[in-house]
């Protein structure tokens, strides 16, 4: 698979594998089945987690009303845990420290020149660049991505291990490596969160909020 | 100096050119090819665009082309 040197010829050619992918050679590389059977796990941690305190909710007011107030905790923490997972997987995209402006600018202009017009204004909009993929669409950030697939998302951190990139640069790291090697880019990202894309989108910095409403 | 190809190092000053060639001058592509090798021994990854949505990596300098990006490699967080 590996295409090494080999000249494209055009948009259809089989992509190289991402070279990173080594460090990470004992993960199966994530396709369509993997990411469908892990949307299914997340499902099921997310329902452990929730219903045995909802079922513990409706069997205390059953047992005697006196024990809403506590069952009212419970089901605050049936809320509460899938909520915390949602803030982990948003904070994928939480955009970094700025470093010296005119870096910032320079880098900007490249990132700029890496996208089309639609995602060069939503860039600027929200920070975030949108790609489509074959696996749906991406959301690139400075420090992760997330990958919209209909109603589901799935969170994931990668980064460059440079801290003194100026943040445009670090999407531009990861834009390119996920243009080279869309799965291999998945495989090599470590997946945050997996779930419901609303649940994603309450805990997004306002601003980049448009950008998954886009990612459609 | 419009049609000059660039190697560039994404860096902390946003990116550096590294080299300038044209296909037709010898000397400027061997001397782009040299940079670009350094680079990579230093750990860095060449990628070429191929419109947008499309990138590739190469491992030798492919002197047709317009613009040569250095990227640092990428890992889990």
């Amino acid at each position: 698979m590996a295409a090494g040197g080999a000249p494209a010829s055009g948009a259809a050619a089989p992509a190289a594998v991402l070279p990173e992918t080594a460090a990470v050679s004992w993960r199966p590389r994530v396709d369509e089945r993997s990411l469908r059977s892990r949307a299914r796990l997340w499902t099921l941690s997310t329902a452990a987690h929730t219903v045995p305190f909802t079922v513990t909710a409706a069997g205390l007011v059953a047992l005697d009303p006196v024990l809403a107030p506590v069952s009212f905790l419970a089901l605050a923490q049936a809320w509460a845990i899938p909520e915390l997972y949602a803030k982990r997987g948003a904070n994928v995209l939480k955009p970094r420290r700025r470093l010296d402006g005119r870096a910032e600018s320079t880098a900007l202009g490249l990132l700029g020149d890496l996208v089309g017009h639609d995602a060069r204004e939503l860039h600027a909009r929200t920070g975030l660049v949108l790609e489509r993929g074959r696996l749906g669409t991406w959301l690139v950030g400075e420090a992760g991505a997330v990958l919209v697939r209909g109603r589901r998302a799935y969170c994931f951190c990668v980064r460059v291990d440079d801290p003194d990139l100026p943040s445009a640069d670090r999407t531009a790291h990861l834009l390119l490596a996920l243009r080279e090697d869309e799965q291999g880019f998945a495989t090599v990202a470590n997946m945050a969160f997996s779930g419901a894309r609303w649940r994603v989108r309450r805990r997004l910095e306002r601003r980049m909020r448009p950008a998954l409403d886009a990612a459609r | 100096m419009a049609g000059m190809a660039r190697l560039i190092r994404m860096d902390r000053t946003g990116h550096t050119t590294l080299a300038e060639w044209t296909a037709a001058d010898d000397a400027s592509v061997e001397a782009a090819a040299a940079a670009f090798g350094a680079q990579l021994d230093a750990g860095y990854y060449a990628v070429v665009t191929e419109g947008e949505g499309h990138a590739r990596q190469v491992r030798e300098l492919p002197a047709d082309a317009d613009l040569v990006i250095l990227r640092r490699p990428i890992a889990g967080g």
